[in-house]
Parts: C-alpha cells; sequence; structure tokens
C-alpha cells in the first residue's frame, strides 16, 4: 500500500486532487445546502426563540470550522517542522484565511442572533471573548506569512509562530473562562448548544457541520493548489535566473 | 602567547586538525549556487576564494561558519574552531574601541584585547566611540576582533573592504602572523592581499547546474 | 554571558540607547486616561488596575523591536550565531536585560502612577507584586516576538500584531490580582497562574526564539 507521506509530493498531490477536487466540492455544496435548506424551511420554530434559532444551521459549524482550521493548521504545521513537506506547509498557509472567515461568519453570526436573544450584538461572555481571541491570531499568522519573502522561512516561522500560539490560545481560552467568572459572576448568557436540543433541529445541524467540513477541505485543497502553483511559477523563474 | 594557545587548539592526539570541505553545495533563499565544492586547509594554510559577484561567495562562507545548512556535503573541522568575519563588523556605535573588543574576547573566553590594538594598530584610538570612527578604522576593529577570539580558522568575507593600502598590508601581516602560529584562514577577496604563499580557489567551475540539482534537492517537485 | 548583558545595559543607557522610552510611555498614560475618561475618584479607582496593567503591557511592546533588530543590522547577530555561547542563553540575556531596563522601572514607579488613578490603597502591594511577576512574562513573549521579525522591513507593526495576543493570558491574570488586591478579595489563585505563566514562558520560550534567529539567519 502507498504511504500517505507519498501524497506529500506536490506532483503526487496536485494529480490526485485533480479528481479529488471537483468530488469533494460538489459533495459539500450538496451537503451543506441540504442542511442549511432542511434547517431553515422544515424544521419548526422554538418556542422561546421563535425562528431565530434557525441560525444556529451557520452559526455552530462555522465555529466548530473555526476551531478545527486551527487544530489543522497546528497538524499541518508539526508534520512541516518535523518531516519537512512542502505541502503540509503550503496546506496550513492555505487554511488560515478559510479558518478566519469562519471565525468571522461565527462571530457575526452569533452578534446577529445575539441582539434578538440577548438584547445585545456583543456581550464579553468567555466563549465570545475567546473566539475574538482566535480572530487575532489568526490575522498574526496570515500577517506573518505575508511578512516573508522566502518561503521555506515563512513556513518555518509560521509553523513555530502557530505552535507557540496553539499553546496561547489554550491559555487565552482558561483566562477568558476566569476573567469572566471573576467578575461578572452570573451573568452569563451563553446558551450551550446542541444540550437541549431534539433531533428535529439537531439532524439538519449534523448534516450542515458535515457540510461545513467539506466546504472546508475543499476550499483548503483548492487554496493548497494555488499555493502549489505559485511555488512553481518562483521556482520556474528562479530557474530563468540559474540558466 | 596567542600562538601557544592555538597550537594547543590544533594538536589533538598528535595530529595537526585543519579544516576540511567535500563535496559542498549551498543555496541562498532556495535557489541552488554552488555545488561539488570541495578543499582542505591544515594549519599555517590559507586560502582565497575568487569567483564573480552573486557566485556564492558569501553563501559557501555563511554554511561554512555554520550559519546555513548545507543542502549536501560535509565539512570537518573541530569543534570550535571557526571565527567568522561578515561584511559588517558587529560593531556598536556609542560603545569605545577597547569595549567593542572587551566584550568579544569576554563571549570567546580569552583575555586580553592588548595584542590586538597593537597589531591592527588601533592602540592610539581605544578609547574613542566607535561611531566616531572612519569606515576603514572600524573595519580594522573588526578585523582585531578576530584576533581576540582565539580561534585557529578565520573565516573572512571581503575582509579589505575600505582599507586603504597601509592597512591592507597591516591586515596581511596579521594573516601572515596567524598563519606563522599554525592558525589558518579561508577568505574571499578580490584584491591581491600581497600573500605569495596562499593558494586560490576559483568558484565559478562550482557554479550549480540545473541538471544536477533534479534529485535529493528541497525543491526537486517544483523544479 | 554575563558580558553580554553588561554590554546590552551599557547600550540601553548611553545616548540613543532608548532606555526611559517605556517609562515615559507609561507615565503619559497615566496622565491621559484620567484626562480623557473625566476625575471622578470612582470610575479611575475601578479602571486603574486594567489601565496600569494595559499601560505596562504597551510600554513594553514600545521597545520590544531594539531587541534584536539594531544586532542584526550591525551583523552582531551573525556574529554572536557563530560565538561559542548557546543562542538559547543568549536570547534569555536580552529578555533579562529587556526586562532590566523596561519591565523592573515600570515595577517600582507603578506605586506612584496608582497614586494618579486612586488606585485603593490596599492594592498597591498587588500591583507592584503583580507586574513584578507579570513584567519577566511580557519581555520572555516579547523577545520571541521580535525573534520571529527580525530581519523583516516592516516588522516594528507586525511585532505587535503578533505579540498583543500572546500578551493576553498575561494581563488578564495580572490586572486580576490587582484587581481582586483592591476589593480585597482572596488573590492567591490568580497570582499562582501569573506566576505559572510566567515561570513557564522563561523556562520554554528561549527555545523557541533561538530557534526562530537561527531560521531567520539562514
Amino acid at each position: 500500500m502507498a504511504s500517505l507521506w507519498e501524497y506529500a509530493n506536490p506532483l503526487k498531490f496536485m494529480r490526485t486532487t485533480d479528481w479529488l477536487l471537483p468530488v469533494v466540492a460538489v459533495a459539500a455544496v450538496v451537503t451543506t445546502a441540504t442542511g442549511l435548506i432542511w434547517g431553515f424551511f422544515f424544521t419548526p420554530d422554538d418556542f422561546r426563540q421563535g425562528s431565530t434559532v434557525k441560525i444556529v444551521f451557520l452559526h455552530v459549524p462555522a465555529a466548530m470550522m473555526a476551531i478545527n482550521a486551527w487544530v489543522m493548521m497546528l497538524v499541518a504545521s508539526l508534520v512541516w517542522l518535523i518531516r519537512r513537506h512542502h505541502v503540509s506547509a503550503l496546506a496550513a498557509k492555505a487554511a488560515a484565511p478559510i479558518g478566519l472567515t469562519m471565525t468571522f461568519i461565527g462571530l457575526f453570526t452569533g452578534a446577529v442572533w445575539g441582539q434578538p436573544m440577548w438584547g445585545t450584538w456583543w456581550a464579553w461572555d468567555p466563549r465570545l471573548t475567546s473566539f475574538l481571541i482566535l480572530f487575532l491570531f489568526y490575522l498574526g499568522y496570515i500577517a506573518l506569512w505575508s511578512a516573508i519573502d522566502d518561503p521555506d522561512t515563512g513556513a518555518d516561522l509560521t509553523a513555530v509562530l502557530c505552535l507557540v500560539g496553539s499553546v496561547f490560545a489554550v491559555l487565552s481560552r482558561y483566562a477568558a473562562l476566569f476573567w469572566n467568572q471573576g467578575l461578572h459572576q452570573g451573568a452569563s448568557l451563553s446558551v450551550a448548544p446542541g444540550t437541549r436540543m431534539d433531533w428535529a433541529y439537531k439532524a439538519p445541524l449534523y448534516v450542515s457541520m458535515v457540510g461545513f467540513g467539506l466546504i472546508f477541505v475543499a476550499l483548503v485543497l483548492a487554496g493548497t493548489r494555488t499555493e502549489i502553483r505559485a511555488r512553481r511559477m518562483k521556482a520556474l523563474v528562479a530557474r530563468e535566473r540559474m540558466v | 602567547m596567542q600562538d601557544e594557545v592555538l597550537l594547543r587548539h590544533f594538536v589533538t592526539k598528535g595530529r595537526i586538525l585543519g579544516l576540511s570541505v567535500t563535496n559542498l553545495a549551498c543555496a541562498r533563499g532556495g535557489i541552488p549556487l554552488l555545488e561539488g565544492v570541495g578543499f582542505s586547509l591544515e594549519a599555517g594554510q590559507a586560502l582565497v576564494l575568487r569567483g564573480p559577484n552573486g557566485c556564492g561567495k558569501t553563501t559557501l562562507l555563511r554554511t561554512i561558519a555554520g550559519l546555513q545548512p548545507a543542502q549536501a556535503g560535509d565539512i570537518t573541522c573541530p569543534a570550535d574552531s571557526i571565527a567568522y568575519a561578515a561584511h559588517a563588523d558587529g560593531l556598536k556605535t556609542t560603545l569605545s574601541v577597547a569595549e567593542n573588543l572587551s566584550f568579544w574576547a569576554a563571549i570567546y573566553g580569552t583575555k586580553g584585547i592588548e595584542d590586538a590594538l597593537d597589531k591592527m594598530n588601533l592602540r592610539p584610538l581605544a578609547g574613542r566611540a566607535a561611531q566616531n570612527l572612519s569606515a576603514g578604522q572600524k573595519r580594522r576593529l573588526g578585523l582585531a576582533r578576530l584576533m581576540v577570539t582565539g580561534r585557529p580558522i578565520w573565516v573572512l568575507d571581503e575582509p579589505t573592504v575600505s582599507l586603504d593600502t597601509v592597512s591592507v598590508a597591516l591586515f596581511a601581516d596579521v594573516v601572515r602572523a596567524h598563519l606563522a602560529g599554525g592558525g589558518m584562514a579561508l577568505i574571499a577577496t578580490h584584491i591581491d592581499l600581497g600573500l605569495p604563499e596562499v593558494g586560490v580557489l576559483d568558484l565559478t567551475p562550482f557554479k550549480a547546474s540545473l541538471d544536477s540539482t533534479g534529485s535529493g534537492h528541497f525543491d526537486e517537485a517544483f523544479l | 554571558m554575563i558580558a553580554l548583558l553588561v554590554r546590552d545595559l551599557r547600550l540601553a543607557f548611553r545616548a540613543g540607547g532608548g532606555f526611559g522610552l517605556g517609562l515615559a510611555f507609561f507615565l503619559i498614560m497615566a496622565v491621559l486616561v484620567p484626562l480623557g475618561v473625566g476625575p471622578e475618584p470612582d470610575i479611575l479607582a475601578r479602571i486603574a488596575p486594567g489601565i496600569l496593567w494595559v499601560g505596562a503591557l504597551l510600554a513594553c511592546l514600545l521597545s520590544l523591536d531594539r531587541i534584536f533588530a539594531l544586532d542584526f543590522e550591525d551583523g552582531s547577530l551573525d556574529l554572536l550565531a557563530t560565538a561559542p555561547v548557546p543562542l538559547e542563553g543568549v536570547v534569555s540575556i536580552k529578555a533579562l536585560a529587556h526586562w532590566l531596563t523596561t519591565g523592573l522601572p515600570l515595577v517600582l514607579v507603578s506605586p506612584v502612577l496608582g497614586l494618579l488613578l486612586y488606585l485603593p490603597p490596599q492594592a498597591y502591594i498587588w500591583l507592584v507584586v503583580s507586574l513584578a511577576l507579570g513584567t519577566p512574562a511580557l519581555s520572555v513573549i516579547g523577545t520571541f516576538g521580535a525573534a520571529l521579525t527580525v530581519g523583516l522591513k516592516r516588522g516594528g507593526l507586525l511585532l505587535s500584531l503578533l505579540v498583543l495576543p500572546l500578551y493576553i493570558p498575561t494581563l488578564v491574570f495580572g490586572a486580576e490580582v490587582v484587581a481582586r488586591g483592591a476589593q480585597g478579595l482572596e488573590v492567591a489563585t490568580p497570582v499562582a497562574l501569573l506566576a505559572g505563566i510566567t515561570a513557564g514562558a522563561v523556562a520554554l520560550l528561549p527555545f523557541a526564539s533561538a530557534l526562530v534567529i537561527r531560521i531567520n539567519l539562514r
């Protein structure tokens, strides 16, 4: 059986994703559309929250992918640092803006949902605060990538930043929990989604989550392909200079 | 005195160790520059590297100094034996000449900057802040730093830039004394140092070619 | 190593070394905030812990880019990297020098600024304790950020963007210590957490910083 690492070869990766990307993309669109349409139009209104609750089908999957994208970047960074596979570094680079967008969607839909429910667009709730902090970490990571010219140096530095940043992101999460409980005891407005939901909501929500996962995979694959092509262009220019 | 230190550095188990480079390939910013570079230096020898601008002299020296990894090949030398001097002299402009030198002496754990001050003719400037030195004087201070490292192998990148003829001769004397004491020097330079006994290595034939960068190179799949 | 510390301190204290900039910034912060917020003692006393901690954090940030940039420009960093001193040690000493010239003065001057902001009397001790415990972490984390951006042209702004999120846990626990101290509450937990973050950062981050410096010099 072929080793998984073979896919870390850019050529092999390009060849595989040639057919894989369209498949994943179609699956992503179909699944997400199913989840969202089912969720928006074929679920009953909540007895307390009315139809506003339906934003959950966007909010929860986006928030989930915001965290998963960072975890994926962490794994890819580790793979790059340990095994020096270029595709891995480029995949981490491609995932960052997608994670940032997911975080933004999570925050935005949260605000839109929070306005009618809690009467405020924003609350310094630990969960919200953590996502805002995650947003900042994404910004820093992307900014560092864009500031460095040499691709290998950029990959190394951002990988180290991702590792160190992960530790501090987790610390920040606990700091946010501690901070809020410490100052505003009992003011937490957060409704833990999914805990008191029945299957009428859960089923479309899960479909939607899978859909968002597939969207993420498709976008990362597409982004990585772009990065590989950009890298190849750089290599070709370098080749010109060598002759 | 310094010569004795050098010799003790070198003679290990009755054998004189030097610098040996075999089949070295190096790259800058992912672009292969040199390959198959090989030479060796023994106590008392020096080698001058030549080649057109951008051929990879600086990269080669940085690789040998351990600042960047080699793409291929081996560099063998005794541990802690290389003193590297780059284009920039690493001088702190608000510190005096003596303070600058003493700092490097302390970092390398050697004693006495007096010898270096005398040999590079810096004695009269010892108390002057480095920002008030001329370019040539700064360069001399940068080279004096080499002498306080107490290391046998000097790796020098364009050491004579902004030196006048008198100072070049002074520098050549210092290198000669270093070699006579069992030291070694690897020098990238364009000018004639007036060291007739020194070997010359032209790097032009070692220019990396596309065909041979194929296998084993990082960018293999991108190139 | 001692020689490096002595040199860095000497450079900081000589003309153009930038010593005292952070301190002056801290002072200006403490003067500007009351001017912006208004002179009511209740409000100022309530926000004093946060203002002082944010001020300390920004004052630290101000001098971070000098940690390696100057050594990088004049070539000393290359020479230090080839010198017989471990780079991990070099970055630790650099962080220590940064703390001695920035963090420590902030700790010492903070009670005076507490006075300006009507900090409750029982909180002074915790202000000093929390800054003394927390500012070393700010220096070490900042050194990591400075190491990341050492060769970059637009390093300064990027440095802030990279470092400030990393400062969040220190800020939260540090300000919490002072806030609890002001209310006369128990402070042991945030003090322990703050000390833990500092200890962890001081012990581990120099390895990351040295690694990053090596990558940047390549």
